[in-house]
């Protein structure tokens, strides 16, 4: 019997030649990575139990949510990471000014390359499978463990592939094929599994598309999302990396859980709406609903290319006077080429505020809290009760796309309506 | 005897514990948000030894290991649901918070009534009626529990390898 790409990446890591879903095994961590809200809890506790590091250039300590500092209690917890850095040597700390939303800065910075095993302390770190590597998201108490012994205990999980078939359309983007994924999974439907994602259409997706592919995967429940690695993926990171890597392929006879048929061809801009990310609709379906605010960014949708789509839309168009519109390039990367291209200009003239980077407004952190009663169109990844503000606040889940031309209109609406076909305005796919 | 408040399907951690709460790592600070956006009263509500219960796909969302210590540091004993997301999962265990999955206790159990539980048996009692048995935690994950969480269990994983060499 043959074996998934992910039973291959972690047999690889526990010296075994073959593992089945189900069983534990401890792997070895290739690298691993805490944020401000999740690294000062696995520093108390390795302090506590008088733990060292296991290898300092294999540890990334990124503050990224409460960044720069909200007050003072926020301050007091990138102080704790800064000084533990400093302590024992850690290679990748970043200061603010070189650091940003953590699960775009790690690819960007090639610290994450195909074949290896990464485990984060935060959910979305199910975001660098894009690469064709397993990673999966934990807690601080994991962290601490792994950042003392780079090793974990994992369940094999079982894989649900999705096949996706055809090629997408106009404005339809990876954000609209992983949340009709979602939405015909639901919230819980990969519970403790791997999602593979093959087809055709994700061999024509750029790795940041495949990263925002499977940066959703913890919002069907998922352990880790992946993309098996090809001549796309290996060009991204020889272009970023000194580090080694292993292109892992599945076999072709491998079991699988269940395999789900995506019919991409079909897919239309979609909304997931408040208060789960599988309650999806499409565009057209959602008629004229009210919006106090747009934001375009988040580790979802905060890359280039993301602001690229947003741009082109907002560009020679203003910001609907019923709504404010927040853009947050994820890394000073996103904000220096969006600089360069000219995006900043486009988003400030059409009426919107361009922050420094940070996942601020998407947990309801800072930079874009909600009020009560207030709906949100956000391109980030999750829209639970309360998630950006006040309880009484709603959350919609939309590709940047959507955003854009839903913070002209002032209300959700269709790219087509707002700047005409995709092909026209952004030169086909 | 420990008094059962009730939870619905899919309480995720932004419930458990609002992100602004997580500039702060010590469990009774964060006790005061357990559940705010659910029920603003719970950490008054909730006395010593308490039992939560809850539907499906308790504690999906965020990473956040805030959400098991807000729990505990209210001073619930256990939480008992028809099922868990995986991370909130092994925050409770790692943290030596008791996590039961137990689908019959759950659809029996409405909130407010009395029950005994024994965690390390996998039982929960109800004042004067059934008992509902749990699913059982896997043999690795109940070493981990045993040690009195994972920071023991590596610590003397690491006092053992460094004996050996």
């Amino acid at each position: 019997m043959g074996m998934t790409i992910t039973e291959k990446i972690l047999a690889a890591h526990c010296g075994r030649k073959a593992v089945e879903p189900g069983e534990f095994i401890m792997a070895n961590v290739d690298f691993c990575m805490g944020n401000d809200i999740t690294a000062p809890i696995a520093i108390k506790e390795l302090e506590k139990y008088g733990l060292g590091v296991w290898d300092r250039e294999r540890i990334a300590l990124v503050p990224s949510h409460y960044v720069p500092a909200k007050d003072v209690k926020s301050a007091e917890m990138v102080k704790i990471m800064r000084e533990y850095a400093r302590k024992n040597g850690i290679t990748h700390f970043f200061e603010i000014g070189q650091a940003g939303i953590d699960h775009i800065l790690l690819p960007q910075k090639g610290l994450t390359v195909p074949g290896e095993v990464v485990i984060g302390a935060d959910s979305h770190s199910c975001t660098y499978g894009g690469l064709g590597l397993f990673s999966t998201g934990v807690g601080s108490t994991d962290l601490a463990a792994v950042m003392a012994t780079g090793r974990i205990w994992l369940k094999v999980p079982e894989t649900i592939r999705f096949v996706y078939l055809g090629k997408p359309s106009g404005w339809v983007s990876a954000k609209d094929m992983i949340l009709q994924v979602i939405g015909m999974c639901g919230v819980e439907g990969a519970n403790y599994m791997a999602m593979e994602h093959v087809g055709e259409a994700i061999d024509a997706l750029s790795v940041d598309s495949r990263l925002t592919l499977c940066n959703m995967a913890i919002e069907a429940g998922a352990k880790s999302g992946i993309c098996a690695a090809d001549s796309t993926a290996v060009e991204y990171v020889k272009a970023r990396s000194k580090k080694t890597w292993t292109v892992y392929q599945g076999d072709p006879d491998a079991k699988v859980a269940r395999t789900v048929e995506v019919d991409v061809a079909k897919l239309e801009p979609l909304v997931a709406c408040h208060p789960l990310p599988d309650k999806v609709k499409t565009v057209r379906e959602m008629g004229e609903m009210r919006v106090d605010q747009v934001f375009i960014g988040s580790c979802t949708n905060g890359r280039l290319e993301d602001l690229r789509v947003a741009a082109a839309i907002l560009k020679g168009r203003k910001v609907s006077p019923n709504l404010r519109c927040i853009v947050i390039p994820a890394t000073p990367e996103v904000m220096k080429g969006a600089l360069k291209e000219g995006l900043i200009e486009i988003f400030m003239d059409a009426g919107a505020t361009v922050n420094t980077s940070t996942c601020g407004p998407c947990l309801g952190g800072h930079t874009g809290v909600l009020a009560a009663g207030e709906k949100c169109v956000s391109t980030s990844n999750r829209n639970f009760v309360g998630r950006m503000g006040d309880p009484r606040s709603e959350v919609y889940l939309v590709s940047p796309a959507v955003a854009a031309a839903t913070a002209v209109r002032g209300h959700v609406a269709h790219p087509d309506d707002v700047a005409g076909p995709y092909e026209t305005v952004m030169g086909g796919k | 005897m420990a008094k059962v408040h009730r939870f619905g399907d899919n309480v995720d951690t932004d419930q458990i514990i609002p992100a602004k709460y997580l500039v702060t790592t010590d469990a009774a600070e964060l006790a005061k948000g357990c559940m705010e956006p659910i029920d603003p009263d719970f950490p008054k509500k909730v006395h010593q030894g308490d039992v939560i219960v809850a539907g499906r796909n308790f504690g999906c969302g965020s990473s956040r290991e805030h959400a098991p210590l807000a729990i505990k540091g209210c001073g619930v004993a256990c939480v008992v649901a028809k099922s868990f997301a995986r991370i909130y999962l092994r925050n409770s265990i790692n943290i030596g918070l008791p996590a039961l999955e137990c689908p019959e206790a759950a659809e029996a159990l409405e909130g407010g009534e009395e029950v005994t539980v024994d965690p390390a048996a996998g039982t929960i009692t109800l004042k004067g009626g059934a008992t509902f048995k749990a699913r059982p935690l896997p043999e690795f994950v109940m070493g981990i529990v045993a040690a009195g969480g994972l920071m023991p269990f590596v610590k003397a994983q690491v006092a053992r390898k460094g004996a050996g060499s």
